[in-house]
């Protein structure tokens, strides 16, 4: 256990020590996003009825925060070790792979759950956000920040440079994300939009995180939470293939 | 008594190219010993297998009994291994990465341990300096304090003083000698063949993937029967009778290969009889390197053939 935990709080004190760039920096990011989408679209959508849209939104900016710093943490931390080579000290020590798992996603769980926090409490300051089930709100962010570190593991390994994990983030990660509901619901897309967002695995994290806050959700959050449960455990499955294999890492 | 290293049949192929062709080597508990050969031999390949950085096409590798693949973290617990490149985490200070070495290999309150390896490294200055901010050659140092964080029985060395000053390659020295004192196997890669002969019991080459050699350091330098007689002479000409012993000439200075010591005596008769002065004599013994030299050129010409 000693190495497990070793791991894990490296991984911590990893991005505790740059925590401007790594949980100020995104806390920021999203608030901007708050200022302008709800100035602009505040007296143009309403997503459900009765719910203001930058109320609405705030959720959604909470989790968009929460999933994106939990795929930056692992992700960075793995190129950033390949490529300076100091990955060799995690491959030399007899962690087992299943150790070295567990360090990475629970560091990008806590990444992702600190900046969603930060968002979240800044946002408590200028409005009243229901919160109608912390139970769903919080099992959402675990899997969700869970599902995403684990994606970082697999796309920390096998990019071999920045700008190949740039690729992954900029054009998988982040169409998904902005694509998944964070900014609308889907029932106001078109129906072809509407169906092919069901096959987006980051609109039920939404989804699913945005009916603890409201009550309300697209679809049943017992689906959702199904969904990004497996979701988890294929990825999970596949990014302990990658580690106990030595993909890219023991050529 | 089980080996401390012990590797059979061991192949390694990238692509097309064959960094290792079947390498078999034992090395005993308590042995200093280097693995020499040129750049591209497979000297980093073979240590990087034993530490499983590097997974073998075919054939096996043990660390004290335990096979470096299937029971990896037990082997991994009983080797320590400082790599070839200067890495680092910029994090982290000193005394915080040997911390986190540590824990990686489950060890919790290591700090008297960590302390003295500081000592020894001479690093109690820059304990809690960031790594970003050290010299190259206290970083090597660190790389070898973090190598040696849980004591493992073998240690393993990749050109651990490369580009390192004299003073550090002393310090660094003496500090090893002293851990093979205690019971430490020492494996180590180097270039400088000097530091090999004067350390190692042991020595295997390592040619194109390949064992070229294996036997004790002795027993190699004793393999090139013979000295050499360097001369310089007045007046400066090599009178015909000594023309067959001629091996090099260079600058005024005559090389003479000599069988052994006692044809000596009739060389200087030759140049008394001759009447030639000897104006400066030095005898050349066979070292390491001319072994070096030599065995890597025969297998060369072996394979031309």
């Amino acid at each position: 256990m000693t190495g497990f935990y070793t791991l894990f709080h490296k991984e911590l004190l990893r991005f505790w020590k740059v925590g401007f760039q790594t949980v100020l920096a995104p806390v920021l990011t999203a608030l901007l996003y708050l200022l302008i989408f709800s100035h602009v679209l505040e007296d143009h959508v309403q997503a459900y009825p009765g719910v203001a849209y930058t109320i609405f939104l705030i959720p959604g900016l909470v989790m968009m925060a929460v999933l994106q710093n939990a795929f930056a943490n692992s992700s960075s931390s793995l190129i950033q070790s390949k490529v300076t080579g100091n990955i060799v000290f995690v491959l030399l020590s007899p962690l087992s792979y299943r150790e070295i798992f567990l360090a990475y996603v629970l560091a990008s769980v806590a990444r992702g759950l600190v900046v969603g926090l930060g968002v979240y409490l800044v946002t408590l300051g200028f409005f009243e956000v229901p919160l109608r089930s912390f139970l769903w709100v919080l099992l959402f962010a675990l899997l969700g920040s869970a599902l995403l570190g684990a994606l970082g593991i697999i796309a920390g390994i096998w990019a071999e440079k920045f700008d190949q994990l740039a690729a992954f983030q900029n054009f998988i990660i982040l169409p998904l994300t902005f694509l998944s509901g964070v900014f609308y619901s889907i029932h106001s897309l078109p129906p072809f939009w509407q169906s092919l967002s069901h096959f987006n695995p980051f609109f039920y994290m939404i989804d699913g995180f945005r009916y603890g806050f409201f009550g309300v959700s697209d679809i049943s959050p017992y689906f959702s939470f199904a969904i990004v449960t497996t979701c988890f455990l294929a990825v999970s499955w596949l990014t302990l293939q990658m580690l106990k294999t030595g993909y890219k890492l023991r050529h | 008594m089980t080996p401390a290293i012990e590797v059979k049949q061991m192949h390694k192929r990238f692509g097309t190219v064959t960094a290792l062709g079947g390498v078999d080597l034992e090395i005993n508990p308590g042995e200093f010993f280097a693995l020499l050969g040129p750049n591209g031999a497979g000297k980093t390949t073979l240590i990087h297998i034993l530490a499983g950085l590097i997974l073998a096409s075919s054939g096996s590798a043990r660390v004290m009994g335990h096979d470096v693949v299937t029971s990896y973290r037990e082997a991994r617990r009983l080797l320590g291994v400082v790599p070839q490149e200067l890495v680092f985490d910029p994090f982290f200070t000193v005394r915080e990465t040997l911390a986190i070495q540590s824990g990686y290999y489950g060890l919790k309150n290591n700090d008297p341990w960590i302390d003295e390896i500081i000592h020894h490294l001479d690093l109690a200055d820059k304990a809690n300096t960031n790594m970003r901010a050290l010299s190259g050659g206290m970083k090597r140092r660190v790389l070898v304090a973090q190598a040696l964080v849980h004591k493992p029985p073998v240690i393993v060395l990749d050109e651990p003083t490369a580009g390192v000053d004299v003073e550090l390659r002393q310090a660094l020295w003496r500090f090893i000698k002293q851990l093979n004192r205690d019971g430490h196997t020492i494996v180590l890669t180097t270039h400088y063949l000097d530091e090999a002969e004067a350390l190692c019991s042991r020595v295997a080459m390592l040619k194109q993937g390949k064992i070229v050699a294996l036997d004790s350091v002795r027993n190699l330098i004793n393999s090139i029967s013979g000295v050499s007689l360097r001369l310089r002479l007045s007046p400066d000409t090599l009178p015909a009778a000594l023309l067959p012993l001629l091996s090099s000439c260079d600058e005024g200075y005559y090389v003479l290969a000599v069988k052994d010591y006692s044809q000596i005596e009739g060389v200087l008769t030759v140049l008394r009889g001759e009447q030639v002065q000897v104006l400066e004599m030095r005898l050349l013994q066979p070292d390491l390197e001319e072994v070096f030299v030599k065995i890597m050129g025969s297998t060369e010409s072996r394979e031309l053939a």
